[in-house]
């Protein structure tokens, strides 16, 4: 939002309001349950968390992810800022790729999870969560600006969409006029006509893209992709897949409180960059984590859920559940938690404190959900 | 089932509870309201035969994939029997809230708190 600052009346401060995406209608069309997520008002399903959780991974889904934020990094000073703040090596991407960092504080703590794309070797998008992007704003420029950089929000500029599943990237295809980018790279395209940038990434475990368009073009796409047989999933579905491929959930398993190492996420953390954090996360990578970022399944019946406690074999707390949830795919209790490392081996036999009931569980590899191969 | 389905012949509490009582007896589960606000239910374990509900208390719990909802008593007793196929069939809560997706019987140990459930009509005008 832009704001004038000068003389005039003093108004009383508006209370935060809900926002919508630019699908709002086209999601109240579709039947959907929304819900206040991150200060948005957004899908939570349109009817089955399970159906469209499973139409993902057999068929082609599409996400409105467009509460999520962007921030526009250029000059010839970009590169340095964005180095400066990541915790990957960010001259390792050539123009039109992606890449997975955290924004960490000095101490290691991770401020969010981002991913960055290089538009060209003075310009760079970095995709941001909803109800961190005000903040991650304030970061960057606290922390990154230099004298050769601007730092844009472009929140306002993007609607964005996620279509994900073996079929997704077929589907697109069929709208577009040319061919898509490879996983991890970015590409001026058009989809149904409309001009957007088209980012071969997601959150599902599936192949698929994600588009980056102006708002007033999102109906248009939507219903393309929509008629050509993608099925409306909406954020309860996102977690249940984003859980099964154990990718992480900002404010569920990454926080301040947390490290990228500790985190399992040491192959996004590049310390001879240099970035914010890189000293502390050299220094816990060197001594080797106390805690570990582990995905378990229950071996029985129940539904684990964050905050849950885990108790190994002798009855002993060591560690807590950050995310849980019935697993749509192997139809099973499955979760993601932090547990002292010398219980983090593959196979470790786990108790798992579900309000009182203790539920047996069992370490389990990554990802909980193995990709199948895209056929698209 | 049609939206909003609230049988005449079951009694309702006010947190989206029925009964239908039969003498002595009352089978438990929770209404069409509930379940479409909980979504499709992914989890159930039904209580013990035995252990006792107390009227407007917690018994169980019903989860979806993303809520974890409590149950409560519409009237006071011991349970006498549960719901065994709900354990591989969860899904019965959303499919038939008021037939096989029952949830509990009970032994009343005070018939007189009928008297304080709401009926049909009653319940559906607290609905939103």
């Amino acid at each position: 939002m832009t704001g004038s600052i000068g003389p005039g009346p003093i108004l009383p401060e508006v209370s935060a309001e809900i926002r919508r995406t630019p699908l709002y209608q086209e999601h109240v069309s579709a039947g959907a349950k929304l819900v206040a997520f991150a200060g948005w008002e957004m899908p939570i399903h349109y009817g089955s968390i399970r159906s469209e959780h499973l139409a993902v991974r057999a068929h082609a889904g599409i996400f409105d992810v467009s509460h999520m934020g962007q921030i526009l990094t250029r000059g010839p000073g970009a590169l340095a800022c964005l180095q400066h703040l990541s915790s990957n090596d960010v001259s390792r991407l050539g123009d039109g790729a992606a890449q997975y960092s955290l924004l960490c504080r000095p101490d290691g703590g991770v401020l969010d999870d981002l991913f960055s794309y290089r538009l060209s070797a003075t310009e760079f998008l970095t995709v941001t969560n909803a109800a961190n992007h005000a903040a991650d704003l304030a970061w960057f420029r606290a922390h990154g600006l230099n004298a050769d950089v601007e730092i844009v929000d472009a929140a306002e500029d993007y609607a964005m969409l996620a279509v994900q599943g073996p079929a997704a990237r077929r589907l697109v295809a069929g709208l577009g006029d040319g061919p898509l980018p490879e996983r991890f790279q970015i590409r001026p395209g058009r989809v149904a006509g409309v001009e957007m940038l088209i980012a071969g990434t997601g959150y599902t475990g599936e192949d698929g893209v994600e588009l980056l368009l102006a708002p007033a073009d999102a109906p248009t796409v939507w219903r393309a992709l929509l008629s050509a047989g993608a099925v409306p999933a909406g954020l309860g579905a996102r977690d249940t897949l984003r859980l099964e491929a154990c990718f992480h959930l900002y404010g569920n398993d990454l926080s301040t409180d947390r490290d990228p190492i500790s985190a399992g996420l040491g192959w996004a953390v590049k310390e001879d960059s240099g970035g914010i954090g890189a000293e502390a996360n050299a220094a816990i990578r060197a001594a080797g984590p106390s805690v570990r970022f582990i995905a378990f399944t229950l071996t029985g019946p129940g539904i684990p859920r964050p905050g849950n406690p885990v108790i190994d074999s002798d009855g002993h707390p060591i560690g807590t559940v950050t995310s849980g949830s019935f697993s749509p795919s192997l139809e099973q209790g499955i979760g993601l938690a932090y547990v002292l490392a010398d219980h983090a081996a593959v196979g470790t036999p786990l108790t798992i404190d579900v309000r009182g009931a203790p539920r047996e569980a069992v370490v389990a590899s990554k990802p909980l959900y193995p990709k199948e191969p895209a056929d698209g | 089932m049609a939206d909003g389905d609230y049988p005449s012949e079951l009694k309702y509490h006010a947190e989206h509870d029925w009964a239908r009582v039969d003498g002595d007896e009352a089978t438990f589960g929770i209404t069409w309201y509930a379940q479409d606000s909980l979504g499709e239910v992914v989890f159930f374990e039904a209580p013990a035969v035995g252990s006792t509900v107390s009227k407007d208390a917690a018994y169980t719990e019903v989860e979806s994939v993303k809520a974890v909802s409590e149950v409560i008593a519409p009237l006071s007793g011991e349970i006498v029997a549960v719901n065994e196929a709900l354990a591989a069939n969860p899904e019965a809560i959303n499919e038939d809230p008021y037939g096989a997706g029952w949830l509990v019987k009970v032994r009343l140990s005070d018939p007189a708190e009928i008297e304080t459930l709401l009926d049909a009509a009653a319940y559906a005008a607290t609905l939103p």
